[in-house]
């Protein structure tokens, strides 16, 4: 009877994570020169202002956010921020906020987000609400660039590294159960549709970039039929890639090469828990999590938000969070909207700012607030 | 029931992915990635222009660069140009040309694409623009014309000294696969006829066949009237009466006969749009494929056909709103005589023109961003 409903559990999880290309293979419907229209994102903003969905979170996300939209004022940005408040913590917890979220990021197509903290404790939904929001939305890849600031030395210096993450399946399809009282199994998804769409973004990433070399990151000697799936899908993906030279690496080598020599890896691609370990550690290896700015991609959306993921919740109100990985992620959130000049603007000024070693947050050895850092730059 | 109908297709999804090699689309964060191939002539300065307007009007579209040099004997750079197109579905190109005093192994940069990806259909849209003066008006013709078979199989052989062979291949399956394509697009877009262009008096097995297939097909489209025409006497009445034609169907040579010949009824190489269609990709250009190497640089060439069919390309990715504006733009600017370029009589620049259409997409359109 478990297993039945654990079968249920897992197609209805398959129905809701399948990607939205996979349709009956029919052929191509003939094309036209002049088809019916069909529905696209229907607002039409008041041109040249653009709309973005902006979701401050827990913790220091609120604060940070403000120092994002005071920049954004002193640099005379033609953005509208679409606020909406939600919180699972918070005794906010509700399904028709959610709803909003959804509609509201369908709508613009953008959005810049802080980390809506997830509770310990199991509250009756396995799922949290940004788990739910990257499989409704089928934000399937994330990237963290992570790059050495100038300026800011640590113990390594001009790092430049992409993380790729798949999002949406993997160790975080939170399906648990307690089949017998006392032994639980929690399950790891890998598909071979998604290892096979992570890894063409992967390499399609690289080639936009002009990057060399992909490595997958897996652990396909103990998971032999999971990650060794995504490692098949990975080397099939690479064929399509020759200019590209595709390697790949166990987890445990990986994490300890990367401290003791991260300059040989380009592009790194893996699956969801191993992605979340990476991240964390390459951005510690640049600064921490308030320097390193990360994005969300799906087929259609594209959400902003920091690369490390933490709410902080021990600096609220105390004006201390560094909000440099936020300002990145804002600068990249223009580049996406097609406001080059824009986005260079503010990620000079950041970086100038870092440089420059006058006003530094704690967390970069200085003793400035959140507040002297926005307003220096806005200068 | 429900369950067995969907695993069913996500397996199809796989089966089609695996055996076929189709990865999924190139589309991120709502931005698609498209092959573009800037070719010799004047490609490169068009496709300049394109991606100009393009940044401009805040399309979702990245292009992907390709170089293919055409002076080059070996296989590399055109192989590395077909890989990019599996990967991302569609790609917009210029023509690259094929030098001909090269030995016959080395076959056309433009066919080998056309033949590994199997682009059997092309497709040219002539009409009468408004704003361009021609001898006949009110022409709005569909041109399909089969894309991999027929005169351009590339077998040629010397069997006795100074006795060339020329191979000419027409198969039933292609036959009946571009008469399928042509009556389905007739249908989708109401047109009431099609027509055959063969010549099936001389060539009696092979384009015989052609037009035997072509019947069939007509069978299962009885809305749609189904008549041919031999290629002599079909461009005989373009010349005269080019009105009396609806949706064109043909071989290979034939296709390229007339539908250069359209496009000079329309007004010129500059004007018409060309696109190319197969089973899993797609390829945009201009429909007469002229390398363009005397007017290369000068800024007279036209950029309209490369233009059309970047709204072609964008119907493709389901991008209208964008298409039509663009599209729009370019109509009226047509209307301004004094922005023709010299092909079509004027005295205009290339750069004047793309600057007027901008101008116009920055009044009617949504959104823009410009910067100087």
């Amino acid at each position: 009877m478990a297993v039945a409903s654990l079968r249920r559990s897992v197609l209805s999880l398959n129905r809701t994570l399948r990607g939205s290309w996979c349709q009956a293979p029919d052929l191509r419907p003939v094309c036209v020169s002049a088809c019916q229209r069909t529905p696209e994102r229907s607002s039409v903003h008041a041109r040249n202002t653009f709309k973005v969905t902006m979701v401050p979170g827990d913790g220091v996300g609120p604060e940070l956010m403000r120092a994002v939209r005071e920049v954004f004022k002193a640099a005379d940005v033609p953005v509208e921020f679409e606020e909406i408040h939600i919180s699972e913590v918070h005794n906010m917890a509700s399904e028709e906020k959610l709803d909003q979220l959804f509609t509201s990021v369908r709508n613009n197509g953008v959005a810049i987000k802080g980390k809506i903290n997830n509770p310990m404790a199991y509250k009756g939904d396995l799922a949290s609400y940004e788990m739910k929001l990257r499989r409704k939305l089928d934000l399937f890849a994330n990237v963290v660039h992570v790059t050495s600031l100038p300026g800011y030395s640590t113990r390594h210096n001009s790092l430049d590294l992409v993380i790729i993450r798949e999002q949406t399946e993997g160790e975080y399809s939170s399906l648990e159960h307690e089949s017998v009282k006392g032994v639980i199994e929690s399950l790891k998804i890998i598909t071979r549709e998604k290892s096979h769409r992570i890894a063409k973004f992967a390499f399609d990433y690289a080639t936009k970039k002009g990057r060399s070399k992909v490595t997958a990151v897996h652990k396909a000697n103990i998971m032999k039929l999971g990650d060794g799936l995504f490692l098949q899908s990975c080397a099939e993906v690479a064929k399509l890639y020759p200019k590209i030279k595709f390697e790949n690496i166990i987890i445990d080598n990986c994490c300890m090469q990367l401290v003791r020599n991260p300059y040989q890896f380009d592009v790194l691609v893996m699956p969801n828990l191993y992605g979340n370990i990476i991240d964390n550690l390459a951005a510690g290896l640049v600064g921490g999590a308030g320097v390193v700015p990360g994005e969300s991609y799906s087929d259609e959306y594209a959400v902003f938000e920091t690369g490390a993921r933490h709410p902080f919740a021990q600096a609220v109100g105390r004006n201390i969070a560094n909000p440099t990985a936020m300002l990145l992620s804002a600068a990249n959130m223009l580049r996406h909207l097609n406001l080059d000049y824009h986005s260079n603007m503010v990620s000079e000024a950041v970086k100038r700012v870092i440089k420059q070693g006058k006003v530094r947050t704690k967390d970069l050895g200085g003793y400035c607030t959140t507040e002297d850092f926005t307003f220096s730059m806005g200068k | 029931l429900q369950r067995s109908i969907e695993s069913l297709s996500y397996y199809n999804c796989i089966l089609r992915v695996f055996l076929y090699n189709v990865p999924p689309p190139a589309k991120y964060g709502g931005q698609h990635t498209v092959t573009l191939i800037p070719g010799d002539g004047i490609g490169p300065e068009l496709l300049n222009h394109v991606r100009e307007v393009f940044r401009f009007s805040c399309v979702p579209v990245d292009f992907e660069v390709v170089n293919v040099n055409s002076s080059r004997a070996d296989e590399d750079d055109i192989n590395n140009a077909i890989t990019a197109i599996r990967r991302n579905g569609v790609a917009l190109k210029g023509n690259i040309e094929t030098n001909h005093t090269m030995p016959p192994s080395f076959k056309s940069r433009n066919n080998l694409m056309r033949t590994s990806l199997d682009l059997y259909a092309n497709m040219m849209h002539c009409q009468s623009l408004p704003g361009v003066q021609t001898r006949h008006k009110n022409i709005d013709i569909i041109i399909i014309r089969e894309n991999t078979e027929g005169e351009y199989s590339s077998l040629e052989h010397e069997s006795v000294s100074g006795v060339v062979e020329s191979l000419k291949i027409i198969t039933r399956l292609n036959s009946l696969r571009i008469a399928d394509y042509a009556f389905r697009l007739a249908r989708e877009k109401g047109r009431r006829r099609v027509t055959a262009v063969h010549k099936a008096n001389i060539m009696k097995l092979g384009d015989g066949l052609f037009l035997q297939c072509c019947r069939e097909v007509a069978s299962g489209y009885p809305d749609i009237t189904f008549d041919s025409m031999i290629v002599d006497n079909t461009t005989m009445q373009l010349v005269c009466k080019p009105q009396q034609f609806d949706v064109m169907v043909m071989p290979n040579l034939y296709g390229n006969v007339v539908s250069n010949v359209c496009a000079g009824l329309v007004g010129g190489p500059g004007l018409v749009p060309g696109a190319n269609y197969g089973r899993d990709y797609a390829m945009f250009e201009t429909a007469t494929r002229n390398t363009g190497k005397s007017i290369a640089n000068k800024n007279i060439a036209n950029p309209t056909a490369m233009l059309l069919a970047s709204c072609l390309l964008l119907d493709h990715l389901k991008l209208h709103e964008y298409a039509t504006t663009i599209r729009n733009a370019i109509l009226t600017t047509m209307n301004e005589t004094r922005l023709h370029t010299p092909d079509i009589g004027g005295q205009g620049t290339t750069s004047e023109v793309v600057q007027s259409i901008m101008n116009i997409i920055q009044k009617t359109g949504p959104r823009t961003v410009a910067y100087y």
